[in-house]
């Protein structure tokens, strides 16, 4: 197997450029999620005031970036934003703000979920000892909520991870991007080498998911377990 | 008579076209107990809940302490201060403590200091046998007891006036006494309260005045001694009957 290409791995900067690549996946997966992670709470918040006008935006905002391919999205953000505002954006700062918008969305809708999930008498009794609403939220309904909302919310975070793969597009060198660079410098002389390429993909995203994924049925399970005794 | 506490005047409730309270009358006077019984659908639920702003009312009027109540969220953040209320559901919040339940809404809602809150709620605890729980949680309490700290919960806000709609309806038999007991300690330190039960003894025992609701109406203000020995209507009596009393 001398000539497979896994060599090539580690010849000069291959390996290392991998890392930085795993980097930047890492790094803007962690961002969106925080971002949109708030900005969903948020939103999830103003889902569950009786105030229609307020309804039919959030709900048309969570709508369109259901329906719309994240990709799409990210196109619209990276050519057509900077144009219309005079804004020099990085390829990254693109995609977060794009990634953190779309999870701010599906966030807004587990959170929701979560809210009204928690027992309309809690509610009832905050307000009976004169909680205003935003006290409610803060100190009876997200406490109970967010334990709720976390199996969805850590599921959200794998898809996010996985969205990011979309950053080749808009020429970020994430892992994806940098893998297929490496691919495309060297298949010629070893068409085995996209094997490698492709194999270490394929286990850094399974570093980054699986844990998560396991986590999220984990706490999934308790939470049965626990609502059953 | 001086001038009371709570009245109401006129006070008509509909859910659309559906009428659940209908021209409703009654004064609580300071110190007062008044017992609200009737049948089930009566609408006693209703008129307590309405009494805090827990449900809208379309008609009519509602005065506390000689002011009248402007029925929008603003005015009940400000009353529900003075008017505490317990229900008949365990609803003590399962994220905090039994400490933290009680001191959430006299440091968040009346910026109470926390130092100031805190022995008082751990002698309000230890005055119904509580003290040892304060840094439990709900769901490690019985039914009574968390009923018990739902009343404490209740009474750290200092109210002028409580609301108790069936709070021993969940318990287990064993668990009511208690809770009464709490109840009438209560109305012996004057504390004016209306009280929706089904514990006929316990309503006779505590009660200075029964109201009786039939179909969303008052149909009897009367002492509560006269309620119970000589029931002012048939269908007061009837239901007296009902409950075996």
């Amino acid at each position: 197997m001398a000539h497979s290409g896994i060599d090539i791995l580690f010849q000069g900067q291959n390996f290392h450029r991998f890392l930085q690549g795993f980097g930047v996946t890492l790094r803007v997966a962690v961002i969106t999620l925080l971002i949109g992670g708030v900005l969903g709470i948020v939103l999830g918040a103003l889902r569950t005031l009786h105030n229609r006008p307020l309804q039919v935006i959030l709900r048309l905002y969570l709508e369109i970036f259901r329906i719309v391919p994240t990709v799409v999205l990210l196109f619209v953000v990276y050519y057509i934003v900077p144009q219309l505002f005079h804004l020099d954006m990085s390829g990254e700062l693109v995609a977060i703000v794009t990634f953190a918008l779309w999870t701010g969305a599906e966030m807004s809708d587990i959170v929701r979920g979560a809210l009204i999930a928690v027992p309309q008498h809690q509610v009832e009794s905050a307000q009976a000892l004169g909680l205003n609403r935003l006290q409610q939220l803060r100190y009876v309904l997200l406490p109970q909520a967010l334990p709720v909302a976390l199996p969805g919310t850590i599921n959200l975070a794998t898809r996010i991870i996985k969205t990011t793969s979309l950053l080749l597009m808009i020429s970020v060198m994430d892992i994806v991007n940098v893998g297929q660079t490496l691919v495309e410098a060297n298949s010629h002389q070893h068409p085995a080498f996209a094997f490698w390429v492709y194999g270490i993909m394929f286990i850094m995203y399974y570093i980054l998911c699986a844990p998560l994924s396991w986590w999220a049925k984990r706490i999934e399970k308790q939470r049965l377990e626990r609502s059953n005794g | 008579m001086a001038e009371a506490l709570l009245s109401v005047r006129h006070l008509e409730k509909a859910y659309q076209k559906n009428v659940i309270l209908t021209d409703i009358n009654f004064d609580v006077h300071k110190g007062e107990v008044v017992a609200l019984l009737g049948r089930s659908g009566s609408g006693k639920s209703t008129l307590i809940r309405t009494l805090n702003g827990l449900e809208p009312f379309q008609k009519g009027e509602l005065r506390f302490a000689g002011e009248v109540v402007q029925p929008k969220a603003a005015t009940w953040l400000q009353l529900r201060q003075k008017i505490g209320m317990v229900f008949q559901s365990y609803d003590l919040f399962p994220n905090l403590t039994v400490l933290d339940n009680i001191c959430l809404a006299p440091t968040k809602v009346a910026k109470r200091a926390r130092a100031e809150v805190e022995p008082e709620a751990q002698s309000l605890l230890a005055s119904v046998g509580l003290a040892e729980f304060a840094d439990r949680y709900p769901r490690q309490l019985s039914g009574g007891q968390k009923q018990r700290v739902a009343i404490v919960r209740a009474l750290a806000m200092h109210p002028e006036m409580m609301l108790f709609d069936e709070v021993t309806a969940s318990l287990d038999p064993e668990m009511v006494r208690g809770v009464l007991d709490m109840m009438v300690d209560l109305a012996k330190q004057d504390m004016t309260m209306i009280v929706v039960t089904h514990e006929m003894n316990f309503a006779r025992q505590v009660a200075d005045r029964v109201l009786f609701l039939d179909d969303g109406t008052i149909t009897a203000d009367t002492p509560a001694e006269a309620f119970f020995t000589a029931p002012p209507t048939a269908s007061a009596k009837e239901f007296l009957a009902s409950m075996n009393f």
